[in-house]
């Protein structure tokens, strides 16, 4: 299954994804969907490098998938976090 | 209200210069997070999931205007324009910025309000009777007793490591409205034989994983023996108590593996060489903080009975709020006033900025600058002029706070959950605000009358799911959200654990089953029965075969 690196932004807190050019990226669209162990390897170490930097907390892998042409984590918890609270669809912006 | 004396005030302020270095050094490097994490946590910030989240203790529930424009200021300055009202009678801020947490707390110190101690393994922010000192019921204020416990356990050293953290609450009212049977201690004010106020001390109460009701470690326990008495209790459960598993940390699992006499024992040959020592409380000291607490001066009144049912004869809404929301005051012409944070649909607890400064404006106008918050989620303006009752409600209403249903169906205890909280497994706001929207008919919330639905995203309870006379515990099974039913619980003082009620529900088919057991119960009760009334008699078959049928062993 299709994997993606998912973390908080150590300065907000904000949820950000892994993007290409190791950016983070508020919106789990702009984040790099990896989709073999090696690349899932080489990219979490990348991860936690940027989290000994102080840019990051907790880098994590997590399963994603497409649904409705949308792509989400598969984990109800991480997708409440890469889209916000259900109760609250206001408050974020992505 | 209690005032910060000289050294509170620069110890608070000292704490946010110190906290302020400590972020600068984990924002460039100098702290890992894990070195980072228990000095965050000191202050009341935590990582949750979309951002920190500030957890501020309001000791006791009291609050002044001032300390509530705050609040207002902090939610519309540094957060996304609301704040939350906990269960421990606290407020949380759920979207906050760790690089703006030093002056949020800078602005809290100034009104004297703070983080430490909102969270870690020590002695957290000291619950009580939201009514407190102003309740017709009530023996005597426990704030002032709260408050020397407050002091007393404020960066107590042999108190900020304990096994796990600990929770006490303390009521003066026989009608305990401060759930003090699950709390680590809970303390009861009431007379002894020769009528002299002193406490029943229980201990070992709690939810979360392994709910236990309190038991009583004493019957009746002098003022003066306060301290000594809660620092022997402190102290063996800080020996014993363990610290190899979170899960059986608590003291509720000491002293129910040991069993209550031994624990007893153990405190009392502790206490019995302490007692006469230096924690021993004089009756000045508790005079001096009686003095914070001197009821403001009240104008002589007499009740305005007739005067309020002309109105309420006359106008049904102001009717059903009077009935509902305002409760007998202790001193003639005036009343308590509840304001429900439980609008329907909307989250439990929560409420905006602009609505907070509203607030603050008519607690100034109406109750003396003074705000309570209830661990119920709801505010409380304790000292309204009852001439001055419809006016008040008037202008709650054009706030939209002004819902009658305190104490009624869907005046529903909440957790944040899974849509905000990292420990959570499933969201409980969307199942308080399903509830809500199934019974918008005030007319029949009156009629099913006092009704507690409490609902918890995780067994570590933080929505007191055991003791809701409906308790829903929110569970994941295979990354699907289900919802486990309790019946019969309660925090009064006749606290009672609830009971499983069959296998967990998935979330669209909670309101059904809350619908089932109402409308079970509404056939089942018998004259002036209560839900829980009718429970304890009956038993849970009824409410089970309503609820699941012939297909209980279903999910």
């Amino acid at each position: 299954m299709p994997q993606m690196i998912i973390a908080n932004r150590l300065r907000d807190g904000v949820v950000v994804f892994l993007a290409p050019g190791e950016a983070w990226e508020p919106a789990i669209a702009a984040g790099s969907v990896i989709d073999n162990d090696e690349e899932a390897a080489r990219l979490l170490a990348i991860a936690k490098q940027h989290e000994s930097d102080c840019r990051v907390i907790d880098p994590q892998l997590i399963e994603v998938e497409v649904r409705d042409g949308k792509l989400r984590p598969v984990a109800i918890r991480e997708v409440v976090r890469a889209f916000g609270p259900t109760v609250r669809t206001d408050l974020t912006e992505v | 209200m209690y005032r910060y004396d000289e050294f509170d005030t620069r110890f608070v302020h000292e704490r946010v210069a110190q906290f302020r270095r400590q972020v600068n050094r984990r924002l460039v490097g100098e702290l890992t997070e894990d070195q980072f994490r228990p000095l965050r946590l000191m202050n009341g910030l935590y990582l949750q999931m979309h951002a920190y989240m500030l957890r501020i203790n309001v000791p006791y529930g009291t609050l002044s205007s001032k300390q509530l424009r705050k609040f207002a200021y902090i939610a519309r300055t540094y957060d996304k324009n609301y704040g939350h009202f906990t269960t421990r009678q606290n407020i949380q801020y759920n979207w906050i910025k760790l690089e703006d947490t030093p002056d949020i707390l800078k602005h809290l110190a100034d009104v004297e309000v703070t983080g430490i101690q909102s969270s870690g393994n020590c002695v957290r922010n000291i619950t009580s009777d939201q009514y407190a000192g102003r309740a017709k019921d009530e023996l005597a204020d426990p704030r002032i007793y709260c408050e020397l416990l407050r002091q007393y356990s404020f960066l107590h050293p042999e108190f900020s490591y304990l096994p796990r953290k600990f929770k006490i609450a303390v009521t003066g009212s026989p009608n305990d409205r401060a759930a003090v049977a699950v709390h680590d201690i809970g303390l009861r004010m009431h007379e002894n034989e020769q009528g002299q106020i002193g406490f029943e001390v229980l201990v070992g109460g709690g939810l979360g994983r392994t709910p236990y009701i309190g038991q009583t470690i004493r019957k009746w326990l002098a003022p003066e023996y306060l301290l000594s008495y809660v620092e022997s209790i402190l102290r063996i459960y800080n020996m014993q108590g363990r610290r190899d598993n979170i899960h059986k940390a608590r003291i509720k699992i000491i002293v129910n593996q040991m069993g209550i006499d031994k624990y007893r024992e153990l405190v009392d040959q502790d206490f019995e060489f302490t007692k006469n020592g230096a924690l021993k409380v004089p009756d000045e000291e508790v005079e001096r903080i009686h003095a914070y607490f001197a009821p403001p001066q009240y104008e002589t009144l007499v009740d305005q009975t007739e005067a309020l049912e002309k109105l309420r004869a006359t106008d049904k809404a102001f009717d059903r709020w009077m009935r509902g929301n305002v409760v007998d005051h202790k001193v003639p012409g005036y009343a308590i006033v509840n304001i429900s944070l439980k609008a329907p649909a909307k989250a439990p607890g929560d409420i905006t900025a602009d609505k907070m400064d509203a607030v603050a404006d008519l607690a100034d106008r109406h109750s003396f600058g003074e705000v309570r918050v209830s661990h119920r989620q709801n505010l409380v303006l304790v000292d309204v002029k009852q001439a001055e009752l419809h006016e008040l409600w008037q202008e709650l209403a054009a706030l939209e706070l002004a819902t009658p249903n305190l104490g009624l169906l869907t005046d529903i205890i909440c957790c944040p959950g899974l849509d905000f909280c990292s420990l959570a497994n499933a969201r409980s706001i969307p199942i308080a605000q399903d509830i809500s929207r199934a019974f918008t008919d005030l007319d029949e919330l009156q009629k099913i009358g006092q009704f507690t639905i409490n609902i918890s995203g995780c067994m570590n309870a933080c929505g007191h799911h055991h003791v809701g006379h409906i308790g829903i515990l929110g569970v994941d099974k295979r990354n699907e959200e289900f919802f486990q039913l309790t019946l019969g619980g309660s925090s009064d003082q006749h606290a009672s654990l609830g009971d499983r009620l069959g296998p967990g529900l998935p979330q669209s088919q909670v309101p059904a089953a809350i619908r089932k057991i109402v409308d079970t119960y509404l056939v089942t009760r018998q004259h002036g029965e209560r839900f829980l009334d009718t429970y304890r008699r009956v038993g849970v078959e009824p409410f089970k075969n309503a609820v699941y049928g012939d297909q209980s062993q279903a999910a």
